[in-house]
Order: structure tokens, then C-alpha cells, then sequence
């Protein structure tokens, strides 16, 4: 998958939890939101992406992908 | 009361609309005593004891006129013969509505009547179904002493301007009805009656021709028109029909009950259906005449098949084309792995077609790559509803507005997308309403006959959150929450997070005034009126979804209703308008990646687990592509194979040249519909489609109403669309039966817990049902929410603005934004191929006279429009609609490339493509673009291949 288009969605998703109160469910809320919503190969493409360096990515989604990795990781077929 | 030829669709004309009130009154007629409600007319109460009082210019869709003094009676105590349709009832009121001197007038009356009018009974296009000729029957009329030598209209000129129906003023007897249709029913007010005296004649405007009027060729008129003066042209061309069905129009979300009027299996008319419970009996352009395209010759009505898109078609039985298709399927996931194929239904399918897809896609490709073209028009209000109040979809019936007494319309033009609606809700604002317009442009109900906005918020497109947010803060600063609602209904925390965060100082009016470019205290006073209001409802349409922000906008339209009480009854609600007819359907059934019917997540293993045991196939937890994913992933390689129902993602998905790029990509696309359509240029497989005409199902509208659709002719291509998908899974190693589509609605019924009680049965019996409909509420919920929301507690979401990041430049200096117009509907595939493009010819760009001069551009000159994404060319047309530095456009020719220049911008929760906003510099140019140019010559070669096709050998 284009990593740009999906490091750009995957901000706008950022953005709208960041403004959360609680930063801690903000992250967890953007992790479900890509985990519920996003087909595996998005997803593994976006991991890949974190643990290359996560550039362009905004904090708190690098976070959320980094820190909830085992939910959105897809499971091996 | 019901029809009563059998037919359905026509019933009883009572001659007054009926009243409501409390107060009941005893009444005689004619020996016959009966209880009406007090306001009623003599008339109608007369009609309701089964005694029909002659009339002409008495209808019951519009008020009494009491002109053609045909309907007197006699009311003993009282002097004279007052006319029954303009008296109401009186306690222990004795009406004759028989007596000789009656009938020495009416034959008087009749016979004036008759003195100027064309006695070609036998040779006139209303023979059969003529209110005059009845009347004359009626009453007995024998002669006309006065002779036809005197001064007379019999001469009069036809007006045969309009493509869809004929004025012949000869046959004029000056009811009125036309007249008042047009305003009370439609609310255009194009119609007058000009000149007094003998010299009164309907004109439409002042003196124009119908064509050339403000007509909006709703219908109306025609409708109520007693005589042959105002006909449809299939009706003259054809005569009368012989049998009537009733079905719901194929067009906009409000989903019309309609009564097709056949001959044989020939449709003669489409009339509105009086009794159905969206449209009341109303109609626009695009249902009432824009039906022709069914028996189009470009129709393409055998199965074709190629290998490569540059190859001839083929055409080939049904059998070999699905086996071609699903072998090609197999083949692509034997070698991509099972994810590589998927399926798109679409909005101008039913129910059960849209349920059927998905579930070939699920249970017989394995995957959940199954979207609806919903995706990119309200995929946002499915999400932002459901995350607020618990439930995607709408909180109201139509009707609800005529409760209401402040209207706020979000990005929505309801008297061009919705216009049967938008002549309900035109009709509520004449009895006083108040109008809230949020929209760049100034739409016709900020300003149109007798219909002024109270506030138009012109926006700047992409600061919807923006507005919303400025006008929650004005709520919460300024007190005017409903705090009883609020604590009782809603979760508090979520709340006092969102009360705090609108309250911020930068969520202020004056704060946001720089980015939205509405001044502050028109923002204050539409808050305020909001708020104050008694009863408030939202309207939004896809001005509201189309946005990088579009679900942020639904959530927060949602919280205001919530923070102002504004949900659970009549009069109030967030009302989505549908853009097509069945996208609250084909979301309801389950055609999104990540959900099963029913909105239920496919990660939920209880669920899953019904849907796995009912369909005996183990099915996949995580969710597949949506329509953008799709085509990010063939160009990834990853995904090599769709099969399209009714959708024509190439013209209407954003950034043309990916979306093509994507097709190209594609190892075998299959495209069922009606026509060749721009996407069917890309496949390798044609599945001739069924119209609405052709088939059985129900759609289901954005009230969340479910209407039947009713086969009125066989499919020209030989199946439903639902037997082309039963036949491909088949071929594809899973076989689904069924014998019709009432079967398939009884599955969705045994499945979806909010249509477990949802049968045939109890359509035709109802008319329609809003769902949910099950043990709770066994005859459908009108009002959503009443009690409690969905969810339990409404919840309140923090709605931070995020300007797109498709902001003007030096490069880009101006903001485009698109939209619809009547007389189209969506791509134009169908509404093109009919004489609505007569209206409409072409795209055309809307600019603001100041955008307009610094270009040097003159109305119609040709004018490129450059994005980031692409180019194009359209003629331009000065507008004052338009606001400077905002230029506007539709999208319903295939030529006119609107969607080259839109990007692939979307919104964050759902990827609806951000159509609405859109960078672009306008210049004068002298001929089209390289991309039109370019496609121009594609297109041409794809219909030369289709020119060639080689046709089925005979068996």
C-alpha cells in the first residue's frame, strides 16, 4: 500500500482523538479505530512503517501503533 | 381509504384535505348522519358517508377554491345553495346534496362550462379519465342552448414547450387546480392565472412558454389538471392504461411511492401515489417523467465477455459469462491469495440484491472486500450516528418536519436533491418556520417565493466543524442548554469534556470568524434561534459528509441536538438526506467491510457466528478494502478482481486518473448494469442489469421507511440482478438458493434484529414499515429514540476543527466544490437518456462575477480548471449563487472530467472522498482538455469494440 496516503489517514485519525481529555484513551481509541476499520494489509503496512522509523507519522499514532502493535497485528493465516 | 380497483394506488377523492382536530361533529347527509372532525368541508364529510357531491375544482390534495359552483347543496335552516367544498360542518347540520333545483343548476352550470369547450370526447387524450366528461354525465347535461358560433378558446395555441406533457388551452375550464399545485403542493409558484374575466388563461410565469418558466416539471399540475389541458405526452401518444402497479422511484433518498401505469407490460405513466406515506401523492421531474431510459436503446441486454479491455466484446449466454467470471476469480486468488477479489453494490440496488452481494462476497470469496457506493456519500452519518446516538441512520419520518419550528439545513439542497421533501419542508416554512441555511452557496431556499432564510451561514467550504463548534460554544456560554435532557439522557462525562472544550475561547464565533468567514454575530443569532426553538431540526446532506472532516461534522451535529433536547419526538432530529434511493438500505444490509447486516462489526464473534451458522461457511473476522482501499491496493498489485453492481466508480469516484490507473490494474472486473457505463469500459465481464421496472425488492428511504419495488415488466437481459449474483456464487463453489426476493427478506429478517419483523406480507399490508421493526415494535418506528437512545446514554464527542489540508495557493487560489442539480442524478447514466437533458445539456462551472472579471471570463466561455490532481474544461456560467474565491460544478456528465480535479482527500473515520472542497485555478481556455481529449478517444475505441461484438451464436 501508497505509505504516504496511509501515514496521511492515519494522521487525520490522530487528530481527532488527540483532542481527547484523556491522552491515554486517545491512544487506545486510534489503535481500535485502525484495528476496526482498516483491512489487514493497511495495517500490517503501517507497522512496518513504525518500526522503520514512523516518518511523518504524528506522536501520538506512532504511539498507538507501537504501544497496541500485538491488537493490530493481523492474525498469520 | 384503500384503493379500490385492485390495482392499488388510487383511492377515494374526498374533495378537501382532511382536518384534525379533537372536536368531533354530528352531521346528516342526505339521510345519512356520520361524526367528522370539526373543520371539515361539507364536501368531504359527504364523501366520507359515500355520497360524492360533483365538483371540478375541488381536489383533496389542495385547499378548497369554491370557483366552479358545481358542488352546491342545500342546507336546511339556510338560505341559498353555498358551494359544500368551501362550508364546513355545523352541529346536527342536514345537507341535500340531491335536490331538483341543485340539479337545474349544475346542468346550468355544466352547460356553460361545455359552451367553450372542444367536443372531441371520442379523440381526446383524457377519453377514460376526464373529470369534466364525467360531470357532464353526471348531472345529466343534454344540450348547449348557447350554440359554439360565439367568442370562444376552442382555438387557443398548444404549449408543447415542455418535453413531458402538453398545455392545450382550449381545454382549459380556469379550475385553478394548476395554479394551486404549483404553489401548495410544489411550492414554485410558476403558474398564474392571467388576465380576468373571459380572458383568464393559465400562463406559466408571464407568458411564457412552460419550457422556458420557472416550471420545475414536478407534475403537480398535470396531476391535478381535471381535463385534457395539461396531459402527458406518453398518455396522448399511447392512451389510457389498462392496469396500475405500485412501486417506489429508483431516484433520490426520499424514495417516492409511485403507481406505474401500464399497458400490457408497457408503462404508460408514472403518477405519484396518493397514499404513499413519503411522497403523499407528490412527485419531482426525475420520478413522475424521467423513466425512459429503462427502454433506452443503449440498453445492453446480453451477457458480453473479453479477455483483454483492448479486445472486441463477445457476447455469450448467461452460463458462459459467469463461468468466465468465476474462473478468473479463482485463478486470481489461487495465485494473490483470497483477498485479492471483491464486490461493490450500490445505492440504486434493493435490499435484497444489496444483501445478496455481500453475502456472495463473504461466503463465497472468503473476504469481507465488500463497500457500497454509500462510501463515499454518507458512509460519514453511518459512523458519527452510531458512535453518538447508538444507531446509523436518520431519527425521523418526513412528515416530522411539519412540527418543527426552526429549521437549520447543513449542506444539503433539498429543493434540487430531495425535492419532494423540499417542497414539504417549503411548505412548513410558509405556515412560519424559521430557516437556518449553513452553505457556501446561496441554495433556493435561502431565497425563493415566499421562503426567506432567516440566517444563511455562507460558509467557506471545509469550516463546517468550525461553524458547528462556534455555534455549540454560543449554546454553552450562553445557558441556552437543555440541561434536563442532557443529565437525564446522556452520559455525563462525555459531556462536561465537550462542554469544556466548546466553551474554549478559540471555539468562539469571533475566534473562528477568520477561517469560516460568517460574521460572529449572525453565528450568535442562529445559535440562539437554534436553541430557543420549541421544536429544531437539522437537515444535512452530503455538503456535510464529503469532507476530511465529515464524520467530526455528523458527531456535532449530533451533539447539538442532544445538547438542546432536540431528539426523541416530532418536530426535531438529525435528519441525513439520502442522496440515492437506497443508501440507508444498502448500509442497513451489511455492504461495508467492516460490518455484517445489521451494523454489527464482523469482529464480533457472536454475530458471526449466527451469520456462520445460518450460511454454513466460516467467515473472515477482519475487515476487507472500502472503495478507495480497493484501489490503492490494485495498484499496490495486491488486489486484482471486482465484481460491480450498479456502480460506475469511474465516473463517480474522486481523482479520475488513480481511479483509472486502479482499473487498469484489475485482471478481471465485472460490471452488471443497465448501460455501458465509464467503469464497464474497464471490464472484462458485462452482466446485463435490471431496472427497477424489472424486478422485485424494496428500497428502503432515508426516513429508514422500506417500500416495496414491484415487477412491472420481465428483465430485458432474462434475470434479476439477484439471480446473476445467485448464479456467480454457484459458479464461484458456493450455492445459495433462492426463489425470489421475498425468501431473501425473510433472511434478513431472521438475521437483523432490527428487521425481525419485516415480511412481504406486512408491506403489502402496511404500505411501508420504518424500521426497526420487530417483538418491540411490530408496526416499525417512526421517532428513533424516544425513550432512550440506541445506545443506552447519548454520547458527546470533543469535535476539535481540522482545516483540509486543501487550502488555497498562489497556484490554487480559489475553492471548488460540487454538487447535484434537479434535473440529474448522480453519474446521469439514466436521467442523460431521457429529455432532462434538455434542462441540463452539460456540466457547467459556476463563478462569482469577481473571480469572473480578474479572469477576463465571460459567461460561456470555455474555462480550464487545474487541481492538484488534474484538469479540466467546462463552460462557465456568472453566478451570484457562488460566494468570490468559491466556484462550483456538478458531475453528472462523464466528459466533463469534474471528478479529474478532485483528489483523493477523506474524511479520517470512513474515507468519504472530500468532493466538497477542492483547490483549483480557473483560466479562459480554447479547447478541451488533454485528459477530455485523451478520454474522448478511449471512449470512442470502447464503443467501436462494442460496435464490434461479436454476436451469440444461436443455440
Amino acid at each position: 500500500m501508497h505509505i504516504e496516503n496511509l501515514v496521511k489517514m492515519a494522521n487525520q485519525i490522530g487528530q481527532f482523538f488527540e483532542a481527547e481529555p484523556d491522552k491515554d484513551q486517545a491512544v487506545k481509541d486510534i489503535a481500535s479505530h485502525l484495528k476496526r476499520f482498516w483491512d489487514p494489509r493497511m495495517r500490517t503496512a503501517i507497522i512496518a512503517h513504525v518500526e522503520q522509523g514512523g516518518e511523518g507519522l504524528m506522536e501520538i499514532v506512532a504511539t498507538a501503533v507501537r504501544s497496541q502493535r500485538e491488537l493490530l497485528q493481523p492474525a498469520q493465516k | 381509504m384503500a384503493c379500490q380497483c385492485g390495482g392499488g394506488g388510487c383511492s377515494t377523492d374526498y374533495g378537501t384535505p382532511a382536518r384534525v382536530s379533537e372536536q368531533l361533529v354530528e352531521v346528516e347527509v342526505d339521510g345519512i348522519t356520520l361524526t367528522v372532525p370539526a373543520g371539515t368541508s361539507v364536501m368531504r364529510a359527504a364523501a366520507e358517508a359515500g355520497v360524492q357531491i360533483p365538483k371540478l375544482c375541488a381536489t383533496d390534495s389542495l385547499e378548497p377554491f369554491g370557483s366552479c359552483r358545481l358542488c352546491l347543496v342545500e342546507i336546511e335552516g339556510r338560505r341559498g345553495y353555498p358551494a359544500s367544498c368551501t362550508t364546513l360542518v355545523d352541529k346536527g347540520m342536514k345537507v341535500h346534496t340531491q335536490t331538483p333545483k341543485l340539479a337545474e343548476i349544475r346542468r346550468g352550470v355544466m352547460e356553460l362550462y361545455i359552451s367553450d369547450h372542444p367536443l372531441d370526447c371520442l379523440t381526446c387524450s383524457a377519453n377514460g379519465n376526464c373529470e369534466l366528461q364525467d360531470m357532464a354525465g353526471v348531472v345529466g347535461l343534454r344540450e348547449v342552448r348557447y350554440g359554439f358560433d360565439g367568442e370562444n378558446h376552442l382555438k387557443s395555441e398548444k404549449d408543447t414547450s415542455n418535453p413531458y406533457f402538453s398545455y392545450d388551452p382550449s381545454k382549459c375550464i380556469v379550475c385553478n387546480r394548476c395554479v394551486r399545485a404549483c404553489e401548495e403542493t410544489q411550492g414554485t409558484f410558476a403558474l398564474t392565472i392571467d388576465g380576468r374575466g373571459f380572458e383568464s388563461r393559465v400562463s406559466p410565469g408571464q407568458n411564457e412558454a412552460f419550457f422556458d418558466s420557472e416550471c420545475v416539471s414536478c407534475g403537480a399540475c398535470v396531476q391535478a389538471c381535471p381535463t385534457a389541458t395539461l396531459m402527458e405526452k406518453t398518455v396522448i401518444a399511447h392512451g389510457q392504461p389498462d392496469h396500475r402497479v405500485v412501486t417506489t422511484c429508483a431516484y433520490c433518498g426520499v424514495g417516492c411511492s409511485f403507481v406505474a401505469e401500464m399497458k400490457g407490460d408497457q408503462v404508460i405513466n408514472m403518477v405519484p401515489n396518493k397514499d404513499g406515506q413519503a411522497n403523499h401523492g407528490h412527485s419531482c421531474v426525475k420520478g413522475r417523467f424521467a423513466w425512459g431510459y429503462a427502454s433506452h436503446p443503449d440498453r445492453v441486454t446480453k451477457p458480453m465477455i473479453r479477455d483483454r479491455i483492448s479486445d472486441a466484446w463477445r457476447e455469450v449466454s448467461w452460463e458462459e459469462a459467469i463461468q468466465f467470471a468465476a474462473e478468473r476469480f479463482k485463478g486470481i486468488q489461487a495465485k494473490y491469495g483470497k483477498d485479492a477479489i471483491g464486490g461493490i453494490v450500490s445505492s440504486r440496488c434493493t435490499n435484497e440484491e444489496d444483501f445478496l452481494v455481500q453475502k456472495l462476497v463473504r461466503a463465497a470469496f472468503g473476504n469481507n472486500n465488500v463497500d457500497t457506493c454509500a462510501r463515499v456519500c454518507h458512509s460519514p452519518t453511518g459512523y458519527g450516528l452510531k458512535q453518538t446516538l447508538g444507531e446509523s441512520a436518520g431519527t425521523q419520518t418526513f412528515d416530522s418536519v411539519m412540527q418543527a419550528d426552526v429549521i437549520m439545513v447543513i449542506g444539503a439542497n433539498p429543493t434540487d436533491g430531495h425535492p419532494v421533501f423540499g417542497s414539504q419542508m417549503k411548505r412548513r416554512l410558509r405556515e412560519g418556520a424559521k430557516l437556518i441555511v449553513v452553505d457556501p452557496r446561496a441554495i433556493d431556499l435561502v431565497k425563493s417565493p415566499h421562503i426567506r432564510a432567516d440566517h444563511h451561514l455562507k460558509l467557506r467550504p471545509g469550516t463546517n466543524v468550525a461553524i458547528a463548534n462556534a455555534l455549540s460554544h454560543v449554546i454553552v456560554t450562553e445557558g441556552l442548554v437543555d440541561d434536563a435532557f442532557v443529565a437525564e439522557r446522556c452520559e455525563t462525562q462525555a459531556f462536561i469534556d465537550w462542554k469544556n472544550f466548546v466553551s474554549e475561547p478559540r471555539n468562539s464565533p469571533e475566534a473562528l470568524e477568520a477561517a469560516t468567514g460568517v460574521p460572529a454575530a449572525e453565528v450568535r443569532a442562529a445559535a440562539r434561534l437554534y436553541a430557543s426553538a420549541d421544536n429544531a431540526a437539522i437537515y444535512y446532506g452530503l455538503g456535510v459528509t464529503e469532507h476530511s472532516q465529515g464524520s467530526t461534522m455528523v458527531m456535532a451535529i449530533a451533539n447539538l441536538a442532544m445538547a438542546t433536547g432536540n431528539i426523541g419526538r416530532l418536530g426535531v432530529g438529525v435528519n441525513p438526506l439520502r442522496g440515492q434511493n437506497n443508501v440507508q438500505g444498502s448500509c442497513d444490509m451489511g455492504s461495508f467491510p467492516h460490518e455484517l447486516p445489521g451494523y454489527r462489526h464482523v469482529s464480533d464473534d457472536v454475530v458471526r457466528g449466527e451469520f456462520e451458522q445460518a450460511w454454513g461457511v466460516t467467515l473472515e473476522k477482519e475487515p476487507g478494502l472500502r472503495i478507495p482501499n480497493m484501489f490503492d491496493a490494485a495498484l499496490d498489485g495486491s488486489y486484482k478482481g471486482l465484481y460491480c453492481q450498479g456502480e460506475d466508480i469511474v465516473q463517480s469516484d474522486p481523482n479520475t486518473q488513480h481511479v483509472i490507473a486502479a482499473m487498469e490494474q484489475m485482471e478481471c472486473v465485472v460490471v452488471q448494469d443497465l448501460f455501458l457505463n465509464e467503469t464497464a469500459k474497464y471490464a472484462h465481464v458485462f452482466l446485463p442489469g435490471a431496472s427497477f421496472l424489472e424486478k422485485d425488492g424494496t428500497f428502503t428511504n432515508a426516513e429508514r421507511r422500506i417500500s416495496r419495488v414491484r415487477k412491472v415488466m420481465e428483465p430485458l437481459g432474462g434475470y434479476g440482478d439477484w439471480e446473476a449474483t445467485m448464479m456467480l456464487a454457484k459458479a464461484m463453489g458456493y450455492d445459495m438458493h433462492y426463489d425470489n426476493p421475498s425468501q431473501i427478506m425473510d433472511e434478513i429478517a431472521r438475521l437483523v434484529p432490527t428487521f425481525h419483523g419485516v415480511s412481504y406480507d406486512k408491506l403489502d399490508r402496511q404500505g411501508s414499515i420504518q424500521w426497526p421493526c420487530n417483538e418491540e415494535a411490530p408496526d416499525g418506528t417512526p421517532i428513533m429514540h424516544t425513550e432512550q437512545f440506541v445506545r443506552g446514554k447519548g454520547k458527546f464527542f470533543v469535535t476539535q476543527y481540522v482545516p483540509t489540508d486543501e487550502k488555497i495557493t498562489p497556484k490554487f487560489p480559489l475553492l471548488l466544490t460540487t454538487g447535484r442539480i434537479l434535473a440529474h442524478y448522480n453519474v446521469g447514466a439514466q436521467t442523460r437518456r431521457t429529455s432532462n437533458s434538455a434542462w441540463h445539456p452539460e456540466d457547467i462551472l459556476e463563478i462569482h462575477p469577481h473571480d469572473a472579471e480578474e479572469r477576463g471570463i465571460k459567461d460561456g466561455d470555455w474555462v480550464g480548471i487545474q487541481s492538484r490532481a488534474g484538469d479540466t474544461v467546462l463552460h462557465a456560467q456568472i453566478s451570484t449563487r457562488m460566494q468570490p474565491g468559491v466556484v462550483y460544478t456538478t458531475f453528472h456528465h462523464p466528459f466533463s472530467g469534474a471528478n479529474v480535479i478532485t483528489t483523493d482527500n477523506s474524511d479520517w473515520a470512513t474515507n468519504c472522498p472530500e468532493y466538497k472542497v477542492t483547490a483549483v485555478q480557473v483560466v479562459k481556455v480554447s479547447q478541451p482538455s488533454e485528459w477530455q481529449q485523451r478520454y474522448r478517444q478511449f471512449s470512442d475505441r470502447q464503443d467501436d469494440l462494442m460496435k464490434q461484438r461479436e454476436p451469440i451464436k444461436a443455440q
